[in-house]
């Protein structure tokens, strides 16, 4: 049962007793009407209503979706693609399987909406090698949507037509970078293309233009079409409309997924009254609010906000709405919705261990800074790990993070640098005190975040 | 490759000096024009931009303009535009001219910058340069005095990859010197044509390798171990042999084939170690043929010519040279003379007048070859063209000297001058050599110098200076790098006391003395000297020869007039 603080659209059916993921079922629910309806429209004003909505992007950066597909260079004459990123991999983050799981012909019924919208001929769906079972929930949901006439040619009977195809990825955090996505795609290593001149918008699959968008932000699409852009629009606060995924994982009672309007409820609200709060006798220590990349926030931190009017807000971590904005003011980020849960038993050192130790695994080697500085830090925290902590290892981290965000070819390098950063900067005396304690040594395979 | 026009020049500003660059102009060949060097690793001028180093990281910053009005942000401080200076750095290699531009390579941030690439690129680096190759033209090394920090921060184990993996028969791989710029990847894909190279694994373990059950053994191999900015990738005939900063090097010409792939010959005392491309944006970008750069090894082959011989016997070059004068007045009209496209332009001169004041026919030996479309064409002598210009011939060789085989054995022709040119490999036999009598001027023993009277030793394109004349019509000069062998005259003087010996005029014996006469008689080289020449090469008229039917096909910077 969904908690009496959400508000569930896309998750409406998941783990709905008696709902499966076939057409039949989905056609019952009313299924499809939406993409019958809209394939009637004219396709700029689908565009329209998704410029309206202020729909933002649920993949973790959380740029406009409108915006992005007007970017769209459509005077080239090439074809324009869209490829749906279902690569959710940033650690902390579980939204997209459920949708692809449970409820997959939302996402088909989005993406063929999405694609009509912006005259899209062929869509891909990019989705992880580590979600097999998703893979072939997909490729069978396509073949029946394929069957019923909602994919392939004609659609719905009309002149349009667009084909999907599933393509899995090999098991490379780097394929969720939308450049590093599309040459996999296109049968490459993975390397992150350079931006600019290689934006997707203009130079994507193939250098032909190609739209990028999050498995839950093309779900988002299906409903505004369906309720159209104004009324989403008054879903969720202004600039962060809409609902959003959440997962909450870590030391909560009730660990899982929720769907909330943007920005009406607090961090506070969802980790103590929908979570159940910290387990018994632990307290709330450390929270990753958007994915495992973004910056960490002390629990006994104070935000000060400043407002447009001059007035300063004083928030703790309870304060902060689960919106984008919220938590960029706070130096952190919403991201993908991915929030991790630290209590006071989780030492930070070998956390931030167990982090670099996935960002060293994936990073994937193409520029200087990311390749070696990532592995750099994986060793560092190890070896404080294993015993040879230094004092001033801290401080040695925190430089060699610097010295990779915002140099480096794609977004990987903040998300390798920011927890890092974050972790020194925020848990400074538990590094040195780390350092200064006599500890057996641990192996740090097992070291776990839980 | 068209050239912008100057109407496409572009104002950029780097470290507050403005230049004007074409349109594409990056970052780090505009600063190199204002002497301002970016480091770089990856960035190659003749591949595609990779991006990856991020060596050549740059302020940068754009013209300020009200997005308003359009109109221009003054700062009121200095009366000139404002710039909007970008929070994150940019690579100077991927920015190219544009208007407003401006960049700034020596701020605070900018070095930060450079001193954690170089620390990065060194912390799992082996640090083996007393037994490393690469050291002293080892960019890391450069660099690293240059804009490193001095000390080292890591105290963890280094990686551990694969070391001594010979990725062809030419070149041997160390991946733990590896830098990952991409560079040979590039260079195999984008010039050679043989997609052989890749990366396998991945973030810091990221290896250098072939492609499974292939191997780096294309004839442009060694050109990655040119452009391996590190000592990850040495040529498998150089390494060890000496370090790079006790070579002298000396401009050359690659005499495979008309293409004339400039390159620098790397000697020591006297020996030459090694043969590498020198940068022509006409003729062959930065690389060379593998097989080009083995050529410094008939210098001291064993069957190398190094004493004259007269009547089989030893002989001082007077007396040899006498025997051969004696040889060929005594001849009267039945001397011909074979030429060669492998001669310098001056030799061929040479050549030229001899078999004027002999009243001899000559000929050359065409030589034919299999062309690759890059840096070799089928015209594997490297003067053919020199040969015309110079009068030697007036018609394109044959590949066999089949008139001077029905001359000789029609008992026309009773003594041959063969300067630099196996007649037997040309294509005489036995019998026919053995019913005339020879004068061989030449570099090795082989078929033609047994059956010789005379033998007049003479040097290699190492030895001694000249010029050819290449695919292009492009007049390019090389020059001695190593002395010939002991007690053997230079070419040139051989040939002009020759000339006088057979009652011919008396011309200069050296490229210097010499030049004065062919620029005076020859229209094409009018007004050139040799010393003038310059190192990129002399670009001739080539319409009195426009009606020749050359064969060549394409090449890299050639290709050949349309079929008419």
């Amino acid at each position: 049962m969904p908690h009496p603080l959400e508000r569930r659209v896309i998750f409406q059916h998941i783990d709905e007793p008696g709902y499966s993921p076939d057409l039949a079922c989905y056609l019952r629910q009313g299924g499809y009407a939406v993409l019958r309806k809209s394939v009637q429209r004219p396709p700029a004003e689908l565009i329209d209503e998704v410029k309206r909505s202020g729909l933002r992007g649920r993949g973790g950066a959380g740029f406009l979706c409108g915006l992005k597909w007007n970017l769209v260079d459509r005077k080239s004459g090439k074809p324009i693609y869209l490829i749906v990123n279902a690569d959710e991999s940033e650690p902390g983050t579980f939204k997209d399987r459920y949708i692809i799981h449970q409820d997959p012909h939302q996402l088909i019924e989005g993406i063929m909406i999405s694609c009509y919208a912006n005259n899209v001929k062929q869509a891909y769906i990019y989705i992880r090698g580590e979600f097999p079972h998703g893979a072939r929930i997909l490729e069978t949901a396509i073949a029946e949507a394929r069957a019923a006439n909602f994919v392939g040619p004609n659609i719905c009977g009309g002149a349009y037509s667009c084909e999907i195809y599933v393509h899995r990825g090999a098991g490379a955090y780097i394929c969720g970078e939308e450049t590093g996505l599309i040459e996999s795609l296109e049968g490459k290593r993975p390397y992150p293309r350079i931006k600019p001149p290689f934006f997707p918008a203009v130079l994507g699959l193939y250098q032909c233009p190609t739209i990028v968008n999050n498995v839950e932000t093309l779900c988002h699409v299906k409903h505004i079409a369906d309720i159209g852009g104004g009324a989403y629009a008054g879903i969720g606060t202004p600039n962060n409309t809409g609902t959003r995924l959440i997962g909450v994982s870590g030391h909560v009672q009730r660990p899982g997924y929720f769907e909330f309007e943007s920005g009406k409820i607090t961090l506070g609200r969802l980790l103590h009254e929908v979570c159940g709060g910290p387990l018994p006798g632990r307290k709330f220590k450390a929270i990753i609010p958007g994915g495992s990349s973004s910056k960490i926030l002390r629990c006994d931190e104070r935000f000060k906000i400043k407002q447009k009017d001059g007035t300063v807000l004083d928030w703790g971590y309870e304060d902060i709405p689960l919106d984008f904005d919220s938590f960029a003011a706070c130096g952190t980020m919403g991201g993908s919705g991915g929030v991790i849960v630290m209590d006071d038993r989780v030492n930070l050192v070998e956390a931030l261990g167990n982090l670099n130790a996935f960002y060293a695994h994936e990073s994937c080697g193409q520029c200087t800074p990311c390749r070696e500085g990532s592995l750099w830090m994986k060793k560092i925290t190890a070896r404080m790990v294993h015993g040879e902590a230094r004092v001033e290892d801290g401080e040695l981290l925190k430089n060699v993070a610097d010295q990779i965000a915002g140099r480096t070819v794609c977004p990987f390098g903040e998300a390798c640098s920011w927890p890092t950063q974050s972790f020194v900067q925020k848990f400074g005396d538990e590094f040195k005190a780390y350092a200064e304690t006599k500890r057996q040594p641990r192996p740090v395979d097992a070291l776990t975040l839980v | 490759m068209t050239q912008p026009a100057q109407t496409d020049l572009i104002t950029v500003t780097i470290d507050g000096r403005e230049i004007a660059v074409p349109k594409g102009t990056n970052m780090i060949e505009a600063a190199r024009l204002l002497g301002i060097d970016i480091p770089h690793y990856c960035y190659h001028p003749k591949l595609s931009v990779a991006g990856n180093c991020r060596m050549c990281l740059v302020e940068m910053g754009m013209l300020a303009f009200d997005p308003a009005t359009k109109q221009p942000v003054m700062d009121p401080a200095s009366g000139k535009q404002k710039v909007n200076w970008m929070p994150k750095p940019v690579i100077a290699c991927f920015t190219n001219a544009a208007p407003g531009l401006h960049i700034r390579t020596n701020t605070p941030l900018v070095r930060e910058c450079r001193e954690g690439v170089m620390e990065f690129l060194l912390i799992n680096h082996p640090l083996d340069c007393p037994i490393c190759d690469q050291a002293g033209e080892c960019k890391l090394q450069e660099q690293a005095t240059a804009y490193g920090r001095g000390y080292s921060r890591f105290i963890e184990q280094k990686n551990v990859k694969p070391k001594r993996t010979l990725l062809g028969p030419r070149v041997m791989l160390d991946d733990e010197r590896c830098v990952l710029c991409s560079r040979c990847i590039r260079f195999s894909k984008e010039v050679a044509k043989d997609d052989v190279l890749g990366f396998v694994d991945r973030g810091s373990y990221s290896t250098l390798t072939c492609y499974p059950g292939r191997r780096l053994e294309n004839n442009y191999s060694l050109n990655t171990v040119d452009i391996c900015p590190v000592g990850a990738l040495t040529s498998v005939d150089f390494r060890f042999k000496m370090r790079v900063w006790f070579l002298k090097q000396t401009p050359s010409i690659d005499t495979e084939s008309s293409v004339g792939v400039n390159t620098t010959v790397w000697s020591r005392e006297g020996v030459i170690y090694r043969i590498t491309p020198r940068r022509n944006d006409a003729v062959n970008d930065t690389w060379m043929p593998d097989s080009g750069r083995e050529l410094y090894k008939q210098v001291r082959a064993e069957n190398r010519l190094t004493a004259a011989l007269a009547a089989g016997q030893s002989a001082t070059l007077d007396a040899a040279l006498a025997a051969a004068a004696e040889l060929l007045k005594s001849a009267a009209s039945a001397v011909a003379v074979v030429g060669s496209g492998r001669s310098s332009v001056d030799e061929q001169f040479l050549t030229r007048k001899l078999a004027a004041a002999l009243k001899a026919p000559a000929w050359i030996v065409g030589r034919a070859g299999e062309g690759d479309g890059i840096l070799l064409s089928t015209d594997r002598n490297p003067n053919t063209r020199g040969a015309l210009v110079t009068g030697l011939i007036k018609a394109l060789p044959g590949p066999q000297l089949g008139e001077l085989a029905a001359a000789i054995d029609a008992g026309k022709v009773t003594t041959v001058l063969a300067v630099n040119e196996d007649l037997a490999a040309a294509g005489l036999t036995a019998a026919q050599l053995a019913k005339v009598r020879v004068i061989y001027l030449g570099t090795h023993a082989n078929a033609t110098s047994a059956a010789a009277q005379v033998v007049l030793p003479a040097l290699t394109v190492f030895e001694k200076s000249g010029a050819f004349i290449n695919q292009q019509f492009r007049l390019q000069k090389f020059v001695t790098a190593v002395p010939g062998p002991a007690g053997v005259s230079d070419d040139l003087a051989t040939l002009a006391r020759l000339l006088v010996a057979v009652g011919g005029p008396k011309l200069g014996e050296t490229a210097t003395t010499l030049w004065p006469a062919l620029a005076a008689e020859i229209p094409a080289l009018a007004s050139v000297s040799f010393a003038g020449i310059p190192d990129e090469g002399l670009p001739l008229d080539s319409k009195p020869w426009a009606g020749l039917r050359f064969g060549e096909g394409a090449s890299l910077h050639f290709q050949p007039a349309a079929a008419t």
